[in-house]
């Protein structure tokens, strides 16, 4: 056991426990031999499975991607470092951090399954309720606690919230899975609130603390933004709301038809006035009936860190996070640019790490631990929708060596904060569903967009690429300034991975979907698209201010409107003959001709 | 390390001695080696390069690196090596290496395929040594040469007939234990994975074997049905594995030295998994 490192003014590690339950691991084994004994049919196997987090890897039941929940989005370094050593024992030596800050690790042999959860328990972490029509992870904003502009800090809410939720009768069999997302305020960029079941925003009104609550949004085949519940809602009535969103959608919840049964179906269908009475109504009953030993579940004060964290050193001079930086700059200045930002607290630093597409191998998470360990006083790790590290209260006078520590095991790319940092979901690497390789393709980009330095052009700092595998948006490509889902197409005769683009989507307006490319044409697309915002741009622009103005048909240059932009693009999508470049019609990571294969999906989303 | 001492002291309660020499269980721990090396009563063999070697090794110590052995590992130059290490037939033998146990195993099974049947494995690497701060010497060993006989084992040991032969047998079991990546890439028909980093723990070449053994009933394998390792190419991730099954209590193992390589080089079927892009999840 490594100790952790005294750090001035804190007595202890800050520690993340209890999620994981010992005797869960034990009843899975159970449940894997009874299941090759045949003694249990596969539907009930599979439900039972995905209650307990592991789904089935691409067309082999034998094999499963376990997702490992962290709640709040929180992990410490203790925690990565035991996944480290299970993805390398029992997985395929890395973890993959989700859009939805889960860790992943795939292509575990179904009978391992249970012996990954029992290193997980060992350090306080589940996959329970990871997957399944369940309250899958809820998220928090990585900025919570340190962001300037947020009413109070959401975290201890969130980690509360998923607490309450875990095992909990009412939601174990629910019509579809539930998303719980808090944001820090709501200016966060990139929030992903109004896309969630429920979407909560910290706000404080007469001095007392409360939430703005968002229902009914989500992405998929149909998309909702969420809608605001109403004007305030106190703090006290934060679980009652939650509770009676949740009783509703299991009692009215379509349980037939498999595609239309989250909750945003059912505010649909029912009208959001309505549904908005319901809840209000729901929660009058809820809170009337809510026992106080129910109640005490849900504890808040038990998340906080209570922790005494010290000021940060004054410093004579400040690290130039905002300086201009170019392609040439030393790669210490262009990663400050791109991925370090300052607190509200005066001093302290948050640093992303940039990942590609959520990969992360054994040894790079443990060097991450370890620096995690000597140089953030909070002493954890955030993981972010955007796929990467968040290590947060980071000495300005340590950054430099937060730098060299992070490059010593080949984690200091820029970018992260930027456009480059392009989001993948797993796609045919291992999910059922995909037609795709998006997971490839995210990794793509951000190579070519590294190499061309454009994660130093802030003009495009604000733009998003988010790319899924096929139209279930794990890769969240509705909400990316560029978005893509994967598809197949006949294209010059030849079936063809082809992936559908959308343009300006953000955290409250989804993306319209413009056409079709070909999966070999995307980076060439982008880049297309980069250069024709260059040339048309007005003054003072930035691209994903363009792209939307251009999609909402005002475009101020030679490009007016979406179909404008479409024929400016149909060039750069051709592809040359099969016989010429046989390469061109397959997708990234294959030899062979493109042959779209899906199997049962157990929504992987 | 105590789980360790418990692990060998359960094994050594029934070792016989032979000509006043203890037999050995599979797994070695510093404590015991340190003990015998004070007894002078084991021959220990250091399987890195030689250059490591030189550097420094472990007291007592002599160099095989696994490169000499296996540039003719036939029977009779096995015997030959042993005979010049100032091996005799019951003298315990305990290797190492650095290479996280693989490359002492291969060198290990080879000798106890001969007919060394007193070798062990160090319990850890000679990394791990060092961080103990045990004792380490610079000096080359060598000992005055000693007779061996050569009594083949041939129940430890497969080919590649012999695997097509165990095909559609439910009692013999093959074992890949290459990395999860490789095996879904391609693999001999039938078998099962069980990569070799699935074997170690924390500071140990192997895991207890409690853990072992559990693995081993998680995948519905008995101990006593007929096991064969192997693994990329020249026996060494499989004859580590090959050592966690023994320990783990199964009987009968039998290690494929020659591996997929020679498989694939024979042209002999193989099982493929084509329909995923496993390989775009490593961040390598
Ligand atoms: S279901 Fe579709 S969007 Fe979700 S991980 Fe699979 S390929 Fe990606």
């Amino acid at each position: 056991m490594k100790k952790a490192t005294m750090k001035e003014g804190i007595a202890l590690p800050k520690t993340n426990p209890r999620w994981g339950l010992e005797e869960e691991t034990e009843n899975f084994a159970q449940k894997v031999k009874l299941f090759r004994q045949r003694k249990l049919s596969d539907d009930d196997f599979r439900r039972f499975r995905l209650q307990h987090g592991a789904y089935s890897s691409r067309l082999r039941m034998d094999y499963s991607m376990m997702r490992i929940k962290i709640p709040g989005g929180e992990v410490t370094p203790e925690q990565l470092e035991k996944i480290a050593s299970l993805s390398e024992a029992f997985s395929i030596g890395s973890a993959h951090v989700s859009t939805r800050q889960n860790i992943q690790l795939h292509w575990v042999q179904l009978e391992d399954v249970s012996e990954v959860m029992r290193g997980l328990v060992e350090v306080g972490l589940t996959t329970r309720e990871a997957c399944g029509n369940t309250v899958r992870n809820v998220m928090c904003s990585p900025f919570a606690g340190t962001c300037a502009d947020e009413a109070f800090d959401a975290t201890p809410y969130s980690k509360a919230i998923a607490r309450f939720f875990l095992r909990n009768t009412m939601c174990q069999n629910l019509p579809r899975k539930f998303k719980i997302n808090f944001a820090c305020c709501e200016k966060e960029k990139h929030s992903l609130v109004r896309i969630a079941d429920i979407g909560l925003v910290p706000a404080i009104k007469d001095g007392a603390r409360g939430f703005r609550v968002y229902l009914g949004g989500g992405l998929g085949a149909a998309s909702f933004i969420g809608h605001l519940l109403e004007e305030f809602t106190p703090e006290d009535m934060l679980l009652s709301t939650c509770m009676a969103t949740i009783r509703l959608f299991d009692r009215h919840g379509n349980r037939e038809n498999m595609a239309r049964n989250r909750m945003r179906y059912l505010v649909h269908e029912t009208g959001w006035e309505k549904f908005q009475k319901m809840v209000l109504k729901e929660r009058t009953a809820v809170q009337m009936t809510l026992a106080p030993a129910t109640i005490k579940k849900f504890d808040v004060k038990a998340e906080e860190d209570t922790r005494q964290l010290p000021k940060a050193p004054r410093m004579t001079k400040l690290p130039m996070l905002n300086d201009q930086v170019t392609k040439s700059s030393p790669a210490y200045e262009r990663w400050l640019h791109t991925n370090v930002l300052a607190q509200k607290q005066e001093g302290y630093f948050t640093v992303f790490v940039t990942l590609g597409a959520g990969d992360i191998t054994a040894s790079q998470l443990r060097v991450l631990a370890n620096t995690i360990r000597e140089l953030s006083v909070e002493g954890v790790a955030r993981n972010t929708p955007q796929q990467n590290f968040a290590i947060r209260y980071v000495k300005g006078t340590d950054l430099r060596q937060f730098f060299d520590r992070l490059a010593s095991a080949g984690l200091a790319n820029p970018g992260a904060l930027t456009i480059a940092s392009a989001v993948g979901c797993s796609g045919t690497t291992s999910c059922n569903l995909a037609i795709t390789n998006s997971h490839r393709l995210a990794k793509e980009v951000q190579k070519k967009f590294l190499e061309l330095g454009l994660d130093t052009d802030d003009s495009l700092r604000d733009s998003t690429i988010k790319i899924s595998g096929c139209p279930n948006s794990c890769g969240q490509h509705e909400i990316a300034t560029i978005g893509f889902f994967g598809g197949a197409s006949r294209v010059g005769g030849a079936m063809t991975p082809t992936y559908t683009m959308l343009l300006a989507g953000n955290a409250s307006e989804l993306g319209k979907a413009v056409m079709r490319v070909p999966a070999k044409r995307v980076v060439a697309t982008i880049l297309k698209i980069i250069e024709l915002y260059k040339n048309e741009r007005s003054s003072g622009e930035t691209m994903s201010q363009w792209i939307d103005n251009v999609v909402k048909g005002q475009g101020k240059g030679t490009i007016k409107d979406a179909e404008g932009m479409k024929s400016a693009l149909e060039q750069v999508i051709q592809l040359p003959t099969p016989e010429v470049d046989p390469d061109a019609y397959r997708d990234y990571g294959s030899d062979s001709r493109f042959n779209a294969k899906t199997a049962r999906g157990e929504c992987a989303a | 390390m105590s789980k360790q001492k418990n692990r060998s002291a359960s094994k050594q309660a029934n070792s016989d001695t032979n000509q006043g020499y203890v037999q050995l269980p599979i797994v070695c721990t510093a404590d015991n080696l340190r003990m015998l090396i004070r007894k002078r009563a084991v021959r220990v063999v250091d399987v890195r390069r030689q250059e490591d070697y030189q550097k420094e090794h472990i007291p007592t110590a002599v160099s095989l690196p696994l490169a000499k052995l296996l540039q003719d590992d036939s029977p009779e130059k096995v015997v030959e090596i042993l005979e010049k290490l100032g091996i005799s037939d019951s003298m315990p033998i305990v290797v190492y290496d650095d290479t996280f146990g693989a490359l002492a195993a291969r060198v290990a099974w080879t000798f106890q395929y001969v007919g060394h049947e007193n070798t062990a494995l160090l319990e850890m690497t000679f990394s791990q040594w060092k961080s103990l701060g045990l004792e380490t010497e610079t000096k080359p060993n060598e000992f005055p040469a000693a007779n061996h006989s050569l009594r083949l084992n041939k129940e430890i040991f497969a080919d590649a007939s012999y695997i097509e032969s165990a095909k559609g047998q439910t009692d013999k079991i093959l074992i890949d234990s290459r990395e999860r990546l490789n095996f879904l890439t391609e693999h001999i028909p039938e078998a099962m994975n069980i990569p070799y980093t699935m074997l170690r723990s924390n500071g140990s070449i192997l895991r207890d074997p409690a853990e072992l053994k559990r693995f081993m009933e998680n995948r519905g394998i008995p101990v006593d049905s007929e096991i064969i390792t192997y693994c990329g190419s020249v026996g060494t991730l499989s004859g580590l594995a090959y050592y966690a099954l023994k320990l783990a209590g199964a009987k009968n193992v039998k290690l494929y030295p020659k591996s997929f390589k020679e498989w694939k080089a024979l042209g002999k079927p193989k099982e493929e998994f084509k329909d995923a892009n496993y390989w775009d999840l490593s961040a390598e």
